[in-house]
């Protein structure tokens, strides 16, 4: 919690007047122009606040439940070095999810709560983990396309003006490119393999390509937190933009692989010098956040039963260091 | 109040010679599983040689509602930075 728990909102005006929260807002939106940090225990709006958990903590979710869809195929790999490299990528997400759950503690939330909020299904995690993964492919069209997308998504926030979850993402990014490489090569090596392999990886991208352009959200006129999180410069482009940029990389890469990106419209734009891409299907984006994606009640019954299975480990983990506690105490102290 | 194991806080050493830093915390029923877990969260890649773990609640920070008062005073002595004196160019080794 960076040590907030001392005096938690303990700056906040407790009865000020409204002349003294307008003075303190205006601060905090200068210091933001200014390009300075806020830190944990600085003054801050609280609808800042509440953003920055909310946005936080489903980044978090979507790194742990990110792990269940590659998880399904650790035990298939192909070979031990793919095997490695999975293990060590799905453990990758596990510690991504731990750096965040940890900045939004920083804000004064426990993470119990936040833990307690995915399992009740009341919080939202990225779309892209309910889909399922079908085949070995799918482990390739991951890493370069929705690793790919979160890369696009995460740079910025490496600038986010709250301190804790830019230094989070300065190490998520440094860790989520050997994601998109490894994705890549898994589907280069497919691709240069028979024609089974090659159909396979096709497939892969027939079914991963639309879901990952729908990771950046929705489109700029329905998004509606974008224009106040972007004058907070908790945001620094807008979900178009993202998206625009992804596809114009992606676009090159899926030809130098020899496949096709199953978008008919797909065209160059050589005035605007650009990719365009045809109409996204957005029902289909917003039954899978409502919970009607192919896997998501698949993925929170794996998540609860996680959190089951693992209570009596909790329980006695913490019974034992209590009783050592206990032990170590100087008589009469003990409690 | 959830059921929470306590938060402790990590530093990390990157390699001997240098200070610890702080990185992030984990929760963990004692220190001992604390330093466990600071392993496996931040150091998958090398990042260090040694950490430290100290409880959240045990750390006393500075109010920033102070900073004006604890750190400007340190502002106008500029006097305490060698650049304040000037020396002739032709005097050397000062």
């Amino acid at each position: 919690m960076y040590t907030q728990a001392l005096d938690v909102h303990g700056t906040e005006p407790v009865a000020a007047a409204a002349g003294e929260a307008a003075r303190l807002a205006e601060r905090f939106q200068a210091r933001i122009d200014a390009e300075e940090r806020i830190e944990p225990k600085d003054w801050m709006p609280d609808a800042y606040r509440q953003t920055l958990i909310r946005q936080i903590s489903q980044h978090a979710h979507s790194e742990i439940v990110g792990m269940l869809p590659e998880g399904n195929w650790i035990t298939r790999a192909p070979s031990l070095k793919r095997k490695a490299v999975l293990i060590a990528k799905v453990q990758d997400e596990g510690g991504h999810g731990m750096y965040l759950y940890s900045a939004a503690e920083t804000l004064g939330v426990e993470r119990g709560e936040l833990v307690a909020q995915l399992l009740a299904g009341t919080a939202k995690y990225s779309s892209i983990f309910n889909y399922p993964t079908l085949t070995w492919a799918d482990i390739g069209a991951i890493g370069w396309l929705v690793d790919g997308a979160a890369i696009m998504n995460q740079i910025p926030l490496c600038r986010c003006s709250y301190g804790p979850y830019a230094r989070a993402m300065v190490r998520i990014c440094k860790e989520e490119s050997f994601h998109q490489r490894q994705g890549f090569e898994i589907m280069l090596t497919l691709a240069q393999g028979t024609a089974a392999q090659r159909d396979m990886a096709q497939d892969a991208l027939d079914r991963w390509w639309w879901p990952a352009i729908m990771m950046f959200g929705p489109s700029d006129v329905e998004s509606k937190h974008t224009a106040q999180s972007m004058r907070w410069k908790i945001k620094r482009f807008s979900n178009d933009e993202l998206r625009q940029k992804f596809i114009d990389i992606t676009v090159p890469q899926a030809l130098y692989l020899g496949l096709t990106i199953p978008d008919h419209e797909l065209r160059w734009d050589e005035a605007g010098q650009h990719y365009r891409g045809g109409a996204i299907d957005w029902n289909e984006f917003n039954a899978v956040l409502k919970g009607n994606g192919p896997c998501n009640r698949e993925r929170l019954a794996a998540r609860r039963e996680a959190h089951a299975d693992g209570a009596w480990v909790r329980a006695a983990a913490a019974a034992y260091a209590d009783k050592e506690r206990r032990r170590s105490a100087p008589t009469g102290e003990a409690s | 109040m959830t059921d929470d194991w306590p938060l402790f806080e990590v530093f990390i050493r990157s390699r001997s010679g240098l200070e610890h830093k702080h990185v992030g915390s984990v929760h963990a029923a004692d220190a001992r599983m604390a330093i466990e877990h600071a392993r496996d969260v931040y150091t998958r890649r090398a990042e260090g040689v040694s950490l430290w773990v100290v409880r959240s609640t045990d750390i006393t920070a500075s109010d920033p509602g102070e900073a004006e008062a604890l750190f400007e005073p340190a502002r106008d002595k500029v006097y305490r930075h060698p650049t304040f004196y000037s020396i002739p160019d032709e005097v050397k080794n000062l």
